[in-house]
């Protein structure tokens, strides 16, 4: 683990978190959940997790992201908060 | 401050990152009205916990854990060895060799010292491993909570918690 690159990744996580959570647009909100998911991607990778970070790049960035926008098509892309 | 940073902060910097992480996709799920919001705060939350048990698994000056048993370093031993007997210089040392040869093709009596792995020079494999599964089983639960919200819009209209909760107090008093 790289004491530096650690702390550069878990700040820009937590900032990508709250854009994500933050934005009303909800398809802004669901790329930047998959930047959020690459990212989280990028950390296990540095931690040393590589079967955790493959995994998380196929299906946790890449299907949830895609999953996400696909349920903003079908519906409302204007969210209240 | 700075003592502070170094003695509290920095050694367990992933897991103050960790708790950040957790409420903010605690407060996702109960404060936010969309369901959608709900839906990315639950996905962050859940990360979150991943987060968590797979720093317990980090050593420090750790590496991947992945064993390689015909890596450069084994080469190097047998290289070793050659060269070792090479310098000695006698004519029973052939057979020695060949002797040798065939045990490293048995492979029995030499695996323990040779392949023994120091377990601090890598990252603990358990926690991967169990989170591995958790990854799997979480994006399954937000496609069926994805479908659900869909068919939640086909009903009502709208993904707003509040608006459902009124459409559905008005057809209640209906009733």
């Amino acid at each position: 683990m790289i004491f530096s690159f650690d702390i550069i990744i878990l700040i820009f996580l937590v900032i990508a978190a709250v854009i994500s959570l933050s934005v009303k647009d909800l398809l802004s909100a669901s790329m930047i959940f998959g930047i959020y998911g690459f990212l989280i991607c990028l950390l296990w990778a540095e931690m040393g997790a590589v079967d955790v970070a493959f995994t998380e790049a196929a299906v946790g960035a890449g299907v949830s992201a895609v999953l996400l926008i696909a349920t903003v098509f079908n519906t409302k892309r204007r969210s209240s908060d | 401050m700075s003592e502070f940073f170094e003695q509290t902060i920095q050694p367990h910097f992933n897991f103050w990152i960790y708790v950040i992480l957790m409420m903010l996709g605690l407060w996702a799920v109960i404060a936010k009205k969309n369901m959608i919001k709900k839906l990315i705060g639950l996905s962050i939350f859940q990360t979150a916990i991943i987060l968590f048990y797979v720093s317990i698994g980090v050593k420090e000056d750790a590496t991947i854990p992945i064993l390689d048993h015909h890596g450069p370093e084994h080469h190097e031993v047998v290289h070793e060895n050659g060269e070792h007997i090479e310098d000695a210089e006698t004519s029973a040392h052939p057979e020695e060799v060949h002797e040798k040869k065939g045990d490293h093709s048995h492979g029995d009596d030499h695996g323990h010292d040779d392949h023994a792995t120091d377990p601090d020079t890598m990252a603990n494999p358990l926690p991967h491993v169990l989170m591995l599964t958790a990854i799997v089983v979480g994006v399954a639960t937000l496609g069926v909570a994805l479908a659900i919200c869909q068919m939640l819009f086909k009903e009502f209209g709208t993904l707003e918690e509040d608006e459902i909760l009124a459409e559905l107090k008005d057809s209640a008093s209906d009733d």
